[in-house]
């Protein structure tokens, strides 16, 4: 999903070179995105197909997270998301590395070298950004504001998750929180910017339940399959 | 897009295969970290190279097109500079 809101910025970033990286970054979600996919429907055994998945499943049976289906904002909004969504991709995939399912291991081994990649990317932005002119850092903070809530639903689990865990497929969000929120506290500082205090948090994405942003998102990523059915390029 | 102020940087890249930085283009960051990072996003996306060099283009200093005679044209007639008479082994055939 996030793969799917990052698109929006191609030919609206604000330098070419930031055009090219998002969008870069974008095909690197959807690549994770396929192979994940493809596990699953081998997984459940039946007919469907990775684009089966993706393009026919309602929204109450996708399983993303709030955060990465809000709103790209503008610049600031985007980069605080990507502050947030690859620095828990890369201690995700740092630890999924070791997970006994084979497949998982592998994709997580790719994976982990292009979330340090938009890691690395959002980190540098966030700093030149808050630490940068009086305009830029207020405009990051409001970013970081809005979007603080949405953090807490990365590391909630659901039984599955937790059980997957304790059998070493999985990795258990919540153990990725103490890093995660080091990490990000060093950024804010380099960055001159405060962590809000938690007034309220988002959840439900995992159960299927999604904010009012995630209606329109999917109704453009699959409009066009449902449209032409069994079409091919 | 209006100009932001951003400087211009050239960018030279070392393909996998080669033994030195050639030219690849240019583009505007904020600085060099940025600049590093655009280069590979916009140059090498084709696996094109191994390493990158970011330079500011105003720190480049270029020969005049307008000083081509003076510069290059008395030591084509200069037969004695050139290392032309030897023999060069297979091993080290590009030089």
């Amino acid at each position: 999903m996030l793969s799917q809101r990052l698109s929006e910025w191609a030919s609206r970033a604000p330098e070419i070179e930031e055009d090219i990286a998002l969008t870069n970054i974008a095909l690197d979600l959807l690549g994770q995105a396929r192979a994940l996919l493809d596990y699953a429907a081998v997984v459940e055994g039946g007919t469907r197909d990775e684009d089966d998945l993706a393009y026919l499943r309602t929204e109450r049976e996708f399983r993303n997270v709030h955060l990465v289906e809000q709103e790209n904002g503008d610049f600031a909004h985007t980069i605080a998301r990507q502050l947030f969504f690859s620095t828990y991709q890369l201690f995700l995939y740092e630890e999924l590395i070791s997970s006994t399912d084979e497949l998982l291991a592998g994709v997580a081994a790719k994976a982990v070298k292009e979330a340090a990649y938009h890691h690395d990317h959002a980190a540098l932005w966030t700093v030149r950004l808050g630490d940068g002119t009086d305009d830029s850092r207020r405009r990051m903070q409001a970013a970081v504001d809005r979007l603080w809530p949405f953090t807490a639903e990365l590391f909630d689990a659901d039984d599955v998750e937790t059980g997957l865990a304790a059998q070493g497929i999985a990795v258990d969000p919540a153990t990725l929180r103490p890093r995660w929120v080091r990490a990000i506290s060093d950024t804010f500082t380099t960055a001159t910017l405060v962590i809000p205090p938690t007034v309220w948090t988002s959840h439900g994405g995992r159960r299927g339940v999604h904010t009012e942003c995630f209606g329109y998102l999917l109704a453009e990523m699959q409009y066009l399959h449902r449209l032409h059915p069994g079409a091919s390029w | 897009m209006s100009d932001t102020g951003l400087p211009l940087w050239e960018v030279f890249i070392r393909g996998r295969r080669g033994l030195s930085h050639v030219h690849a283009g240019s583009l505007h960051a904020a600085d060099e970290a940025m600049a590093l990072r655009n280069a590979r996003d916009v140059y090498t996306r084709r696996s094109e190279g191994v390493s990158i060099w970011v330079v500011r283009s105003q720190d480049i200093s270029a020969s005049s097109p307008d000083e081509k005679d003076p510069f290059f044209a008395p030591a084509a007639d200069k037969v004695y500079r050139h290392p032309t008479f030897y023999d060069l082994p297979e091993e080290v055939r590009q030089m």
